[in-house]
């Protein structure tokens, strides 16, 4: 048994893998699909696109509208028909650009057929624009755009590259089937990512609880013949898969409260960004398809499917068999961080990871109780902070206490909620606090800026400083 | 299209819940409960029911009546406090005394603060105590385990040994008295609670296996008791009285093992609940060695349970990333 994790808290839900079995099925092309002009961090992307343009399967429908933004490809070929707000899961409106399906063209120079590429192209800087060009986004949760983390800022170096096959979600599967099912690929998108960085070791993690996939993994390494690569077996441990975490869990090094994974040598990304990369670098492939898992007790069609991106939710549920009678959440993502869907009309995202049945049973939320001081809060938080403490000044509004205990690092797993047994909604009062907090450091900070900007003048006028030391 | 439920993450709970902590807490005392039925007899049933019932019988009253909240019978928390408060008894209590604990252990040290997760001091042991200055008498005749000895009635070991000490023997000639194997096994007059040594470790690592507390608090105290009473006994052997005596008498593995433990009056972090347990062992030896009352452990508790906001404040877990 692997003794790889990460050095503090974490919970144990049960793993819950029931589709794991299912092999990665194509999804028939939807009628229509939306795609949502921003579903990265970062800038919203721009439509480079007019309504009633013809568009093939991976043409750039927007461009990045930041540095750190992404471009955005037709999933389809067909006809756009509108580019208007439309609801998201929750029911907000954001801006999508829709696309009428008419046949499957691809755009030229894409290439659509199974073999392995395993050549890698010479050039780095090469291989990061076409990364860029497609449109890669990281795909294990925050979709950061994969070229900004793969051009660290000038001083950091990199010593190490972490794919993260954790998937320490309970339920979610989609990982497993494509470390099983694309495992070449994934080794490949691997190597071209440790070669990015300077030819820097790479470690693939998988949790234990995914033997096949370790094997698979380790056998196709060693059948490729690269050397720099291996596999880590990690121990199960939620939140294992976020990326400080993982860090610390194949590094032993911890990144400090608010700074990059490059402060520490790491770069981390996760098994379907690899194979992302792999489809982007080797194939011309850019990201328009992803591959999710539509699972939970109460769905009796478990599936792990490759979806066009923009694909509405409710026509993935519908292909499999529609809603089961007695769910009454529908989760995108996993139970743990993953979202509630309220409205299922909504379109699938790049980073899109499962659909998730969830029952009254087994989602309904006890009444609180009194908090007993128990402290599994603060044992389960991966972060040492304390929840218990927090949600106290939190109550009481106290900013300043919040900052002092840290509740800005808070990443948001969901441990000190799950694991207390007063079922205190800790997380929802901690997660406003830190937004709460979040806001008052940035407005610190541009309070201290616009301070430097004014001090800054050089003609230096004697009355205008008086004038501003008061 | 049915209505979906939409909740901020997380979308799923662990099974524990403090109902489920607090019922393994009763099951970690069962096996001291029926040791005490075997060395005590009905009578100490009738105790632990009428404490237990009591106990319960208030929470209830009191959230339903006074407070007009819903009642937190269902948590089991007032069960425990009962169990402990009966365990902390001698058998030959009268009943009235044990319900009077109980108004005071409920009612004035739980409820008043609040209730579950509210009180500063442990319930059971405050209304312990108050017994303890109320009632001297009850409190400190301890009845012997029928049939093992004659005398119906007698003082603890403790007790007698601050008594011999005080008539001028040595504890060397006092401790003769008492071999350990009766001490681990109960055969000796004292509360039901401090009768089987070996009962209460096995509730002990039950709940430590459980994983509903951790063994720091308890080892803490265990090892300041064995060191404290090591370093004295090493420099006066006649006036002193040595480590595993110590270890093995006058309710101290109940209170390190089910009083200290306690979430609610216990320091949150590692090293609050350490220096909190060296706290409890070093009062606890000072108590017994010099002070007035033969036994310290329940003062010990109470005294440290009062500085754990303090503990709370000075001591806090590493954070990730952090100096």
């Amino acid at each position: 048994m692997s003794k790889h994790t990460f050095s503090i808290g974490g919970v144990h839900p049960h793993d819950s893998k029931i589709s794991r079995e299912c092999a990665i099925e194509q999804l028939p092309l939807p009628p229509s699909v939306y795609l949502q002009l921003s579903q990265h961090i970062g800038a919203p992307a721009k439509p480079i696109v007019a309504v009633g343009d013809k568009v093939k399967v991976g043409q750039p429908i927007a461009e990045p509208g930041g540095f750190v933004s992404a471009f955005i490809h037709s999933s389809v070929s067909g006809t756009v028909k509108s580019i208007a707000p439309r609801p998201d899961l929750a029911g907000n409106p954001q801006m999508c650009i829709e696309i009428a399906v008419e046949g499957d063209e691809w755009a030229d120079g894409i290439d659509t057929s199974d073999t392995l590429v395993t050549d890698l192209p010479e050039d780095n800087k090469a291989i990061i624009e076409k990364i860029r060009l497609a449109g890669v986004v990281g795909l294990g949760g925050a979709t950061f755009p994969t070229h900004v983390k793969l051009s660290p800022p000038p001083g950091s170096k990199c010593e190490m590259i972490i794919i993260n096959g954790c998937e320490c979600e309970p339920y979610l599967t989609s990982d497993f089937r494509v470390l099983l099912e694309k495992g070449e690929q994934v080794v490949v998108g691997a190597a071209i990512l440790s070669k990015v960085m300077g030819g820097v070791p790479c470690t693939i993690a998988i949790e234990v609880n995914k033997p096949e996939a370790i094997a698979h993994i380790n056998e196709v390494i060693a059948r490729l013949g690269y050397a720099g690569i291996s596999v880590m077996p990690m121990k199960m441990r939620y939140p294992q898969g976020s990326e400080k975490q993982l860090i610390d869990a194949v590094m032993h090094r911890q990144v400090g409260s608010g700074a990059l994974p490059i402060s520490v040598g790491a770069v981390v990304q996760n098994v379907g960004t690899a194979l992302a990369v792999y489809d982007a670098v080797q194939k011309n492939k850019p990201l328009i398809d992803n591959v999710l898992s539509v699972t939970g007790e109460c769905f009796p069609r478990q599936a792990n499917i490759r979806f066009r991106v923009g694909t509405p939710i409710s026509y993935i549920i519908d292909c499999l068999g529609g809603m089961p009678a007695d769910a009454v959440k529908v989760i995108s993502g996993g139970p743990m961080m993953g979202r509630a869907i309220s409205n299922l009309d909504a379109a699938t995202l790049k980073g899109t990871s499962a659909i998730l049945f969830l029952t009254e049973k087994q989602t309904r939320r006890a009444p609180e109780g009194n908090c007993i001081r128990c402290g599994k809060c603060a044992d389960a938080c991966p972060m040492g902070l304390e929840p218990f403490l927090l949600i106290r000044h939190a109550r009481l509004g106290n900013l300043e206490a919040l900052e002092q205990n840290a509740v800005q690092d808070c990443i948001e797993c969901g441990c000190c909620l799950y694991s207390c047994p007063a079922r205190i909604p800790l997380l929802d009062h901690i997660r406003q606090a830190k937004g709460a907090v979040l806001g008052a450091i940035r407005a610190r900070a541009a309070a201290a800026k616009a301070a430097t900007e004014a001090a800054k003048p050089a003609p230096v006028i004697p009355s205008a400083v008086e004038e501003s030391k008061k | 299209m049915s209505k979906l439920l939409v909740s901020p993450s997380p979308h799923i709970h662990s099974k524990d819940s403090t109902r489920s902590l607090m019922l393994d807490v009763v099951i970690a005392l069962i096996p001291a409960a029926i040791c005490s039925f075997v060395f005590y007899g009905w009578r100490e049933v009738l105790l632990m029911a009428v404490s237990v019932a009591s106990c319960v019988l208030l929470e209830w009253a009191v959230t339903r009546f006074m407070l007009k909240k819903p009642s937190t019978i269902g948590d089991f928390s007032a069960v425990i406090t009962g169990m402990l408060l009966a365990l902390n008894l001698p058998y030959t209590t009268p009943l009235w005394v044990v319900v009077t604990g109980a108004v005071v252990a409920i009612g004035v040290a739980k409820l008043t603060f609040g209730g579950i997760g509210q009180n500063i001091w442990n319930p059971a042991l405050v209304g312990r105590v108050f017994l303890l200055v109320s009632f001297p008498t009850y409190m400190t005749t301890w009845g012997a385990p029928a049939g093992v000895v004659d005398a119906v009635s007698g003082p603890t070991p403790l007790g007698a040994i601050q008594e011999g000490l005080l008539s001028g023997a040595s504890v060397q000639d006092l401790t003769a008295a008492y071999n350990y194997k009766d001490l681990l096994f109960a055969n000796l007059g004292g509360s039901a609670g401090e009768a089987c040594a070996l009962a209460l470790l096995a509730g002990f690592v039950y709940l430590c296996i459980r994983k509903v507390i951790k063994p720091w608090i308890t080892l803490s105290i265990f090892a300041t008791v064995a060191l404290t009473a090591l370093i004295f006994w090493g420099i006066n052997p006649d006036r002193f009285t040595g480590p595993l005596f110590n270890l093995l008498t006058g309710g101290l593995i109940l209170g390190a093992c089910f009083m200290a433990t306690d979430y609610v009056t216990s320091p949150m972090s590692l090293w609050g609940g350490v220096v909190f347990g060296v706290g409890i062992g070093f009062l606890t030896m000072m108590i017994r060695y010099f002070g007035s009352y033969p036994e310290g452990v329940s003062f010990a508790i109470l005294i440290m349970n009062s500085v754990v906001p303090l503990l709370n404040m000075w001591f806090h877990q590493k954070k990730f990333g952090r100096k």
